[in-house]
């Protein structure tokens, strides 16, 4: 190995150590500093630090409580020698009460402590927080993305994000947003707001395959609550369906296309993933608290678990639907469900079940589309064409206006009288539910 | 501890969901009184009030030392606030939790504000 790529290999492991501990970092400097933006000033300064002396002398052991440690010094001495720092460290000198964070018991031991993290994340998904500001707060605190990597996440400029993100800290410091994990009788209701900010980070990364890198960010935070909450089955459900989402992503398209569930070549699909996410939907099983996530990804696993589109046990597909409408009754989920009763009950039904929900959903390109799909199964052409041109005209994608082209197109070959035997149908392991 | 202000809103000077008969005014009556007793118990009530609609105010700025007095609320808007209660809370939480019990005592939306700083000037200055 040369010098140049040695130094190289070791200045990427730093950069993937920072990016690794920042939110433990910045999250144990939370709570001993009792503020956002000291805490991320004082991390930013150790990384400075760090980027020289690790590059000369390695990484050390513990790199989160290197940093925390170094952070810490840092931000205390420059608070000490500020006007206000030097009036408040002579009040101490007389005063045995002492602020807290800035005893020097409290220096001992503040090596970063997994409940810390836990704290952050429930104040960065307050639902007194708007959801933008959520997700934003998560990625540049969590998964300590940079301003400028946020902002490309989202499409915004760095400036806007960074005014986004000061806004929500000023915020969060003005109204007192608690910085602790909530009460057990406010904890599901939270838990959903956070699972939420981690599914639709997760989401973006899907719909834009510029911004990937959201989604393997949303399953390490995905993983990393499953770490601190180990009884909470709906964040393991969380990170399952993620799992078995993320591994048909190989499959999902060809060359920028979107492939159909039906036609995605399955051995491209991750077998470890998918196992993976198999066995945390099984545990989930054994547990029997079931909820919209564990649901999902039970979904999911019935589709991973089929060897073709033919051999899926539909039923059984039908019945987790059924099972998610009682718990969370939303006409994406009927439409989910009608789009399931295409393959048990038929076309017909399926179009019965999408009459249902076309008032709520008629701005939906999904909705039109199903339709699309169920009345050229039943050989209504023109209907299905009519179907389709609303769905393109309503869908946001250059992949998904592409492949109602190229349903519109094949109607066309269809011919007039005979019903199609190929019937096209939604993906739905990779659109449901938005 | 932190203070908060809850405040309702009237719109075109009605209150939207408020009592329509004698015998809806009687049980909300008795809802805000439970609600007051329960502040009250806890430490949490500092002040409230409910104001008259904004036809009744006026707005008075200093013209080089002359008062200007101007007849109507300082802000044009059909909304305006229409009462309000000062609260003491531990936190963001607490003070959602009471803003939670007002909104459905009241049977009206509760805006939560955060007091920057409260009592007298000379008493918080060079904090906040």
């Amino acid at each position: 190995m040369t010098p140049a790529v040695a130094a190289h290999r070791e200045a990427t492991d730093v950069e993937r150590v920072f990016r690794e501990v920042y939110g433990q970092a910045v999250a144990t400097l939370v709570r001993v500093f009792g503020d956002i933006t000291l805490a991320e000033d004082a991390v930013q300064d150790a990384f400075v630090v760090a980027s020289e002396r690790w590059r000369s002398d390695g990484i050390p052991p513990n790199p989160a409580g290197w940093i925390v440690t170094t952070a810490r010094n840092r931000a205390i001495d420059d608070f000490r020698r500020s006007a206000r720092g030097r009036e408040l460290h002579e009040q101490l000198d007389t005063d045995p009460s002492t602020p807290q964070g800035l005893g020097a018991e409290d220096w001992e031991e503040d090596g970063p402590v997994s409940d810390d993290q836990l704290r952050l994340i429930f104040t960065c998904c307050h639902p007194a927080l708007r959801t933008e500001h959520q997700v934003a707060l998560t990625l540049r605190l969590l998964g300590g993305l940079s301003v400028d990597e946020v902002a490309r996440s989202f499409l915004v400029t760095e400036p806007a994000m960074a005014k986004r993100l000061v806004r929500a800290k000023y915020k969060i410091k003005a109204a007192n947003i608690p910085y602790r994990v909530p009460a057990d009788a406010d904890l599901p209701e939270r838990l959903r707001s956070v699972l939420s900010v981690l599914y639709l980070i997760y989401n973006t990364g899907l719909d834009d395959p510029e911004r990937a890198a959201l989604r393997s960010e949303a399953i390490r935070l995905a993983r990393a609550l499953v770490e601190l909450m180990p009884d909470e089955p709906e964040a393991a459900g969380l990170l399952a369906l993620m799992l078995l989402s993320e591994a048909r992503v190989p499959a999902r398209t060809s060359e920028g296309a979107l492939v159909l569930l039906r036609d995605q070549d399955r051995t491209n699909w991750d077998r470890t993933m998918i196992e993976e996410g198999h066995a945390i939907v099984r545990a989930c099983l054994r547990r029997n608290r079931p909820g919209p996530f564990q649901l999902q990804a039970a979904i999911q696993a019935v589709h991973c678990d089929a060897d073709s589109f033919e051999a899926t046990d539909w039923p059984q597909i039908v019945a987790l639907y059924d099972q998610l409408f009682s718990v969370m009754p939303t006409p994406v989920v009927a439409l989910n469900r009608a789009i399931a009763i295409g393959e048990t009950e038929g076309p017909g039904a399926a179009l019965t079940a999408l009459d249902a929900i076309a008032p709520d959903l008629d701005h939906y390109h999904l909705m039109h589309a199903a339709s699309g799909t169920m009345l050229r199964r039943l050989g209504q052409r023109d209907a299905a064409k009519a179907a389709y041109e609303r769905a393109a005209h309503l869908a946001a994608t250059e992949a998904d206006r592409g492949f109602l082209a190229q349903q519109i197109e094949e109607l066309a070959e269809d011919g007039p009288s005979r019903s199609t035997g190929r019937t096209d149908r939604l993906d739905h392991q990779t659109k449901q539910l938005r | 501890m932190s203070q908060y202000l809850l405040s309702t809103y009237t719109v075109e000077d009605e209150v939207p969901g408020a009592p329509a008969t004698p015998e809806e005014m009687q049980t909300f009556m008795e809802r805000v009184i439970a609600l007051e007793a329960e502040m009250d118990a806890s430490d949490t009530f500092v002040f409230g009030g409910a104001l008259h609609g904004p036809d009744a105010a006026t707005v008075v700025s200093s013209s080089d030392g002359d008062p200007v007095m101007t007849d109507g609320p300082f802000v044009e808007s059909k909304e305006h606030i229409g009462g309000f209660y000062v609260i003491n809370a531990e936190d963001l939480d607490a003070a959602l939790a009471w803003a939670g019990k007002t909104a459905e005592a009241t049977n009206h939306p509760i805006e939560v504000r955060p007091f920057r700083a409260t009592g007298r000037v000379e008493d918080w200055r060079g904090e906040a």
